[in-house]
């Protein structure tokens, strides 16, 4: 009796996560599936098939594409690493009291507006017209107006800006975590600032690194906004790919394999990594 | 002493804005003593302790390790290890990757570290555990590990901060042994600090006791015992029973005094300078007490009274006696003899009881107390 009282709580509590994986995540991924299995042969007629999925490894503009996408993102997650480490290590461990709050919140802050402002904010400070480029003209280092905009340096500023929170946040908890003393011992017996930053404070932040760099890996690979507005055009991001083929060639066929295609080879990467770093994904979750 | 001691602070002290949490300190260390500074909680003695391993700057005085001055060194240079409070082992790495580190840092070369880590490990009881990892160990085991970790760097000086805090007793027991065994072992200087007078007496060549960021006393276990120089020093080291009196006479020592409700007592001055009127503390230890049932037997004693027994503490041995005093109302507590003859005592019997003058140590009031 009491035992299957505490069943009935327990699917009840856990209802709302199970009616939101269903609805939200696997009915769609399924219809998607069956979707991108189709191959159209004539006006509405549709046979079972892969080959959308041989048209992406047949064309490389879209395997270049994701290949693209792919590094692309990579580079943006060891960006924000190496810059969010100095931030994190320093709010953790540097500060104290209200200073530590204040600068926590002011990493925040940036998230209180939404996406589309802040990328338009890069926008205002890049374009040619830009504040950063009357700056330079005012200061007399360029002649002309420079545009800073559209190019690949404009959307890895806005991916990892887009990002450190995401790295940021993990890496302060872990690193709070770890003892002052240990720190201190590692001097006590000799080791350099190096030596510890490599032996002691790396190590144990190692979980706080994997998962952050999981996170903005993935934040950057789906991000669409900041790639199309500070890249332009040309930006061949693979989820601008994506985007056209649903939205305007009506290719939903095609579009459909081109989200599994991202899923499984994002997996793939996260999966590479954590076998690169020696890390496992239950580990980490259960740590941070 | 002709040869430079190991260890040697020079008026060291240390402000926090200005709270002075180390004043003026002078002491010296002579090579292989175990060196303990013994003091309540927020006295100093970490503060203290981690000026000599370099983490925290002295805001004046001097401090040379092995006579050579160490103020512009930092940590990681200093001939000195520390085993921390809460022990500090790495836990990413196993047992034997912990107690190479230092050597590793040095640039010993691998086969080398190797053979020194199980060394030291052996030494310190522990060969064939390099490979396991840190959660594996017992309390005390980690603890002896933490010493191998300091120990295999051969410290001019090994700094330990409260290492047997976080045991329970019983290990504590057994460690304070084991830690003074290691030390005459080793033949390292061991600069200790605790806050339980047991652990310094039992371990200990020289003592020095802090309160309030100065030293009080400095001195071997049985001259902190017998002959405290301050009130502070008498109240902190060991059990005894103190009483507030006002002076009638004092002669060469002797003193003359009366408690506030009227009780004669008669002691021996701690230093020289006392005079009709001031106010002085009082300390009896209870083992100098004397019982006995009836109070003639004790007439030739300096001080004698009647209490009313309150409680008794039997321990074997270590059997105890808190008597109401009938005169002065005060508490007291003494060692109760397990030689039979007071196997029937009962609480609300009323016994008499005595001390010698020589053992009754007279301090003028107002210095700052422990406990
Ligand atoms: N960084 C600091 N800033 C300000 N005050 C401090 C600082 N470190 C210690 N103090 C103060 O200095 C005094 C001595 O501290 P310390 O840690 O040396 O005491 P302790 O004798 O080791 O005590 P315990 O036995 O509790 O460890 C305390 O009153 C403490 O509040
Ligand atoms: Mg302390």
């Amino acid at each position: 009796m009491a035992s299957d009282r505490s069943k009935l709580a327990f699917w009840l509590l856990m209802a709302p996560l199970l009616i939101w994986l269903v609805t939200l995540i696997i009915l769609p991924h399924i219809g998607m599936f069956l979707v991108s299995l189709r191959e159209k042969v004539g006006v509405r007629e549709y046979e079972t098939s892969f080959a959308n999925y041989a048209v992406f490894f047949n064309e490389p503009l879209y395997w270049n594409t994701f290949a693209r996408t792919a590094y692309m993102s990579i580079a943006a997650t060891a960006l924000t690493l190496l810059i969010g480490f100095p931030i994190a290590y320093y709010i953790a461990k540097l500060t104290r009291g209200r200073a530590k709050t204040t600068l926590f919140l002011m990493c925040l802050i940036p998230f209180w507006v939404s996406e589309l402002v802040r990328t338009f904010g890069w926008m205002i400070l890049l374009r040619e017209t830009g504040v950063f480029s009357n700056l330079l003209q005012y200061l007399g280092l360029v002649d002309g107006p420079v545009e800073m905009l559209y190019n690949d340096a404009a959307i890895m500023t806005g991916l990892v800006y887009t990002s450190m929170l995401f790295m940021v946040v993990p890496l302060v908890t872990t690193l709070d975590s770890l003892d002052d003393s240990l720190i201190e011992a590692g001097y006590d017996l000799g080791a350099s600032g190096f030596a510890i930053l490599r032996e002691i404070v790396i190590p144990h932040a190692m979980p706080g690194i994997v998962s952050g760099c999981i996170v903005v890996f993935m934040l950057s690979l789906g991000n669409y906004l900041t790639p199309i507005l500070l890249g332009g055009k040309d930006s061949l991001w693979f989820t601008g790919l994506i985007y056209s083929q649903f939205i305007t060639r009506f290719n939903w066929e095609l579009g459909s394999a081109f989200g599994f295609l991202l899923l499984g080879l994002s997996s793939l990467i996260v999966f590479v990594g954590l076998k690169l770093s020696r890390q496992s994904l239950g580990k980490t979750m259960a740590r941070t | 002493m002709s040869e430079t001691p190991d260890l040697e602070c020079r008026a060291i002290s240390k402000n926090f804005d200005d709270f002075k949490a180390v004043k003026d300190v002078s002491f010296s260390v002579p090579q292989g003593t175990f060196f303990s500074i013994l003091g309540p909680s927020g006295c100093g003695k970490t503060t203290l302790l981690r000026m000599i391993a370099g983490f925290q700057k002295p805001s004046g005085g001097d401090l040379l390790i092995k006579g050579k001055s160490m103020l512009d060194v930092p940590p990681n240079k200093r001939p000195v290890s520390m085993v921390f409070q809460h022990l500090a082992l790495f836990p990413m790495m196993n047992i034997g990757a912990n107690v190479g580190f230092g050597l590793r840092q040095r640039g010993v070369n691998k086969t080398d570290v190797k053979q020194q880590v199980e060394r030291v490990l052996e030494r310190v009881g522990l060969g064939g555990v390099a490979e396991r990892p840190v959660s594996s160990l017992s309390g005390g085991q980690k603890q002896r590990v933490a010493i191998a970790r300091c120990m295999v760097l051969e410290p001019d000086v090994l700094l330990l901060d409260e290492p047997l805090g976080a045991l329970d007793l019983k290990l504590r027991e057994h460690m304070k042994i084991e830690l003074k065994q290691l030390q005459s072992e080793f033949n390292t200087t061991f600069v200790y600090i605790t806050h339980d007078q047991s652990e310094a007496l039992v371990m200990s060549d020289q003592i020095a006791v802090m309160n309030h960021g100065v030293f009080e006393q400095l001195g071997t276990a049985k001259e902190l015992y017998y002959e405290p120089a301050t009130s502070f020093v008498a109240g902190f080291v060991g059990e005894a029973n103190r009483f507030a009196a006002t002076v009638e006479s004092a002669d060469s020592g002797a003193v003359q005094m009366v408690t506030a409700e009227g009780k004669a007592l008669r002691g021996v001055e701690a230093g020289r300078g006392l005079s009709h009127g001031d106010k002085v503390d009082v300390f009896v230890r209870p083992e100098a007490i004397r019982l006995s049932r009836s109070a003639a037997d004790l007439a030739q004693l300096g001080n004698t009274s009647e209490g009313k027994v309150e409680n008794i503490l039997f321990n074997g041995a270590n059997s105890q006696l808190i008597l109401r005093d009938l005169t002065t109302g005060a508490e007291m507590s003494m060692a109760l003899p397990q030689t039979g003859e007071f196997r029937d005592l009962a609480q609300g019997d009323v016994i008499a009881f005595g001390w010698e003058p020589q053992q009754t140590r007279v301090y003028r009031a107002g210095g700052a107390h422990g406990l």
